[in-house]
């Protein structure tokens, strides 16, 4: 996840100091790592320094002054444009699940065991995360569908590996002699 | 946990083709298991074998102390309408029926009266949340809708074991959810047993462990998360 553009996208409902963030950005993607607060002030004064925020305020409290920031208007078109452009879809296949399939046949192993064990891990995730969904908050809710998703694609893409298997395994045979 | 379902080394073939190679296969009471595999791995004929529905060429299953593969057709039918409540993936509700008739169908033909038959319907399709169409017909309800009261029809006999062949094959992403929401909190909540075969993970995920069959033989199983 591209922090900066998390942190405007926060920023786009109103100034909010640096604590404020953290919390709101552990509410709103809650299956996500959480923010350090170290990192939330290192990308505020990234987004100062590129104009993309400023600060608003500064609020006494019990200990030092909080510093408020918000959006600029170079910061709302930056906000604009990162919202309104789509991702490339999966530029890469980095996956570790795929490395780990491809490097499993070179060596010889059994794939099929490395699919099923990994089909079976899968699965247990999507268990934990259907029951998140069923009792948790909205926003979790909403990252548990979002993860859900992606689990199925992976598992459906191990069950179609599976099937192919057998000629996969013929193939890398002939470029291993 | 006690075993509620037990198939041991299922075999079933369909002329020269072999559906079902040798399948062992132990459900406890009040589990809910998802049987996955691609299409053609056996598993809509081991869950048709399951509920009697079915004879094997060898192997047995018991259900809770009765041998299913070796009993009477009259015993299996008394079994599926007291004990086993089935649920297909297109509800297969009698269309010129009302909601609340199709699910009091499996009472009345277990000779309970009418009234009583007709309460224990409404009480039920209440319970699915489809109460205030109980006196549509099907053709009047949408997919979700009719696979809810398809839901009740199986459940309204109270059995100890419920099998559903795809039982949101038919239905969109939302659904599905609210179908198996549905069939896995009354199930929970009732200790019955669910053996639902599907091909959407999603769904399986409301199980408490998957059996993977592949051409016909147990492949991978996953356990309590």
């Amino acid at each position: 996840m591209s922090t900066p553009d998390a942190v405007l996208g926060l920023l786009q409902r109103g100034p909010r100091h640096g604590y404020d963030l953290k919390r709101e950005h552990d509410t709103r993607f809650p299956l996500a790592k959480p923010l350090a607060f170290s990192q939330v002030y290192a990308t505020l004064g990234r987004l100062q320094r590129d104009g993309l925020a400023e600060v608003t305020e500064q609020q006494p409290g019990d200990g030092p002054e909080r510093t408020v920031y918000g959006l600029t208007a170079k910061g709302r078109r930056r906000l604009d444009d990162w919202v309104g452009e789509p991702e490339p879809p999966a530029p890469h296949v980095a996956n570790v699940l795929f490395t780990k399939l491809v490097v499993a046949l070179l060596g010889g192993a059994d794939g099929g065991r490395y699919l099923d064990v990994q089909r079976s891990a899968h699965l247990a995730r999507m268990r934990e995360l259907t029951a998140v969904r069923r009792v948790g908050a909205p926003a979790e809710a909403l990252a548990a569908d979002y993860a859900l998703f992606h689990l199925e694609a992976d598992v459906r893409w191990l069950e179609t590996t599976l099937q192919r298997l057998p000629s996969l395994a013929a193939t890398l045979e002939e470029v291993r002699a | 946990m006690t075993a509620l379902l037990e198939a041991r080394r299922l075999v079933k073939s369909f002329g020269a083709t072999p559906a079902l190679r040798g399948v062992d296969l132990t459900v406890e009471a009040g589990e809910v298991v998802a049987v996955l595999g691609a299409s053609g791995s056996g598993k809509s004929t081991l869950l048709h074998c399951l509920a009697g529905l079915t004879r094997p060429d060898a192997g047995e299953v018991h259900l809770d102390g009765t041998r299913l593969d070796t009993a009477t057709d009259r015993e299996r039918t008394r079994l599926r309408r007291t004990a086993i409540g089935v649920v297909f993936q297109y509800g297969q509700l009698v269309p010129e029926l009302t909601a609340q008739e199709n699910v009091a169908l499996p009472l009345l033909l277990g000779r309970r009266g009418k009234q009583e038959a007709l309460a224990a319907a409404k009480t039920w399709l209440d319970r699915l949340g489809v109460g205030e169409q109980r006196d549509q017909r099907p053709g009047q309800l949408s997919g979700g809708q009719q696979q809810r009261v398809a839901l009740a029809r199986a459940l309204v006999t109270e059995p100890r074991l419920v099998v559903a062949d795809e039982p949101t094959g038919a239905l969109d992403s939302i659904a599905a959810e609210q179908v198996m929401e549905l069939l896995s909190g009354v199930a929970r909540a009732s200790g019955t047993t669910v053996v639902l075969v599907t091909h959407d993970l999603r769904v399986a995920s409301y199980a408490d462990r998957e059996v993977v069959l592949r051409d016909g033989v147990v492949s991978g199983a996953g356990v309590l998360a």
